[in-house]
């Protein structure tokens, strides 16, 4: 046994069987990807940046009922509301601090009409931190950018709710 | 007039050597960090330039465009001359690789004996840059280094002695010439794996990198340095590994002789061989870098005083007496 061990140690053996395996992970197919250029697969559940959405006819989704304000964790909803001409009850302001958000998707969990949503992009990194103060034009902006990809998430994501 | 001449007849040649080795030695990063990301499944370095050849390119040129701190408590002078010293140090000793048959800047007889002593002065550079920037890790880490440079020199020392006596010159060219025959990592194999390891510790190269060792030393002797400086040293350390990588294709390798002496190859320049051999072990560098895990200390002074130096001197002792019984010492 030790005699085995004394000639492995002498002609490298443990070393050149690693080498070999090196060389031929060398040529297998990469795990990463070259992010910026190609981006990884990611799931419909996906908690990326908020949105407001619309019905088809243009009507904002949201009824100001202030669920998501009550059940966000981190307190980071802010919402007015106020009777409109025609009598329904819509926002007159929505904010949301992305900086206090830990996306915990609770607001999107708790929204009846599935107004607020959380989008499939993470790409929204800013340089001041005015521009994380995301109000209501930004978000119903984002919805309306965003709405092909939401409302197939939703849908594909709705027998298992 | 004449003289003017010779002085700038002397520039180009140097010119047209050290261009090349410098264009060569960012490539080498690149590709070290290549061959590195592709044994971990990674992409490495693929955005600057194609295959993202450029990006060591780029790197230097944030290098220039940081700022020198030059550390308070810090020896200035001898802070600034260190790496100025290594990198310096690192490109004279090109000036005696053969490229091809009369392709050497200076064909001196004791070719190897130069390169010896000039690697062995780049431990000066190291221990330099260690004392004078007066701060802790990389004094540890110039230690470290110093002894370790100098316990692996004594065996490359003698491992060279072994081609020496198989070669009797000191000349580079007459040491690849003597290879015609037979290559001698042939007859040498033990001694080439041994110089091939003593190189990766004489370079400071993984699984030798303790003076670097950035787990217990931070950076070791280039903690304080930043910006050109910085760069310097770095340029330094990847021109001496390419200089190790081309000694060691020169005495095992057959240094520009090709491979196959039949037709299509002889066409090829001596040079492309023995950049193909440089590539060769550099790529071996590369390999053992991602594969091997970092040295202790007392291990590695242990494997350069008690195996390979004992090792080395009873293969002088073997080599010398083979060819002294076999009557095929070389006649000078």
């Amino acid at each position: 046994m030790k005699i085995t061990r004394f000639l492995k140690t002498i002609f490298m053996v443990d070393f050149a069987t690693g080498l070999l395996i090196a060389l031929r992970e060398m040529f297998k197919t990469k795990k990463t990807i070259n992010y910026p250029f190609e981006k990884g697969k990611i799931s419909p559940r996906f908690r990326g940046e908020h949105a407001l959405r619309r019905y088809p006819n243009g009507e904002e989704r949201c009824i100001a009922c202030k669920l998501c304000e009550a059940v966000c964790p981190a307190q980071a909803i802010t919402i007015e509301s106020a009777e409109r001409s025609d009598g329904s009850r819509k926002t007159t302001r929505y904010d949301i601090d992305m900086m206090k958000c830990i996306y915990c998707g609770l607001c999107e969990e708790s929204c009846p009409v599935d107004a607020i949503v959380q989008g499939p992009n993470f790409e929204f990194s800013t340089e001041t931190r005015e521009e994380l103060y995301y109000t209501k034009e930004k978000l119903l902006d984002n919805g309306d950018r965003w709405e092909n990809i939401l409302a197939a998430n939703i849908k594909s994501d709705n027998p298992y709710r | 007039m004449e003289y003017i001449n010779l002085v700038f007849e002397e520039v180009y040649k140097i010119l047209f050597l050290l261009v090349p080795v410098l264009v060569s030695v960012a490539m080498i990063v690149w590709l070290d960090r290549r061959v590195w990301a592709f044994v971990q499944k990674r992409q490495g370095p693929n955005v600057v330039g194609p295959f993202g050849l450029l990006q060591s390119l780029a790197d230097a040129l944030k290098y220039i465009f940081k700022e020198i701190i030059i550390p308070a408590s810090s020896n200035k002078i001898i802070f600034i001359l260190a790496p100025i010293i290594t990198m310096t140090l690192a490109l004279i000793a090109w000036a005696v690789i053969p490229f091809g048959e009369d392709q050497v800047l200076a064909n001196i007889n004791v070719g190897i004996l130069y390169i010896f002593a000039v690697s062995s002065l780049g431990v000066y550079g190291i221990i330099m840059g260690g004392w004078a920037s007066n701060s802790k890790y990389p004094f540890l880490g110039s230690i470290r280094s110093a002894a370790q440079m100098v316990s692996y020199e004594v065996s490359i020392g003698i491992i060279i002695i072994n081609v020496l006596l198989c070669v009797g010159s000191l000349n580079l060219s007459d040491i690849v010439l003597a290879q015609q025959n037979i290559w001698f990592i042939i007859p040498l194999f033990p001694m080439f794996v041994i110089f091939f390891i003593s190189a990766l510790a004489e370079t400071n190269r993984p699984p030798f990198d303790l003076p670097e060792a950035e787990a217990e030393l931070v950076a070791g002797y280039q903690t304080e340095y930043s910006g050109m400086m910085y760069a310097m040293f770095w340029l330094g350390e990847y021109a001496n590994i390419l200089l190790m990588c081309a000694l060691g294709s020169i005495l095992f390798l057959g240094g520009w002789l090709s491979p196959i002496d039949l037709y299509p190859f002889d066409l090829i320049p001596g040079a492309i061989w023995l950049i193909l051999k440089i590539l060769f072990l550099f790529i071996l560098f590369a390999l053992v870098k991602a594969v091997v895990p970092r040295y202790r200390y007392d291990q590695l002074m242990r494997l350069g005083w008690k195996i390979f130096l004992p090792f080395s001197l009873t293969y002088v002792v073997l080599t010398a007496s083979y060819l002294f019984y076999f009557n095929l010492l070389p006649t000078p």
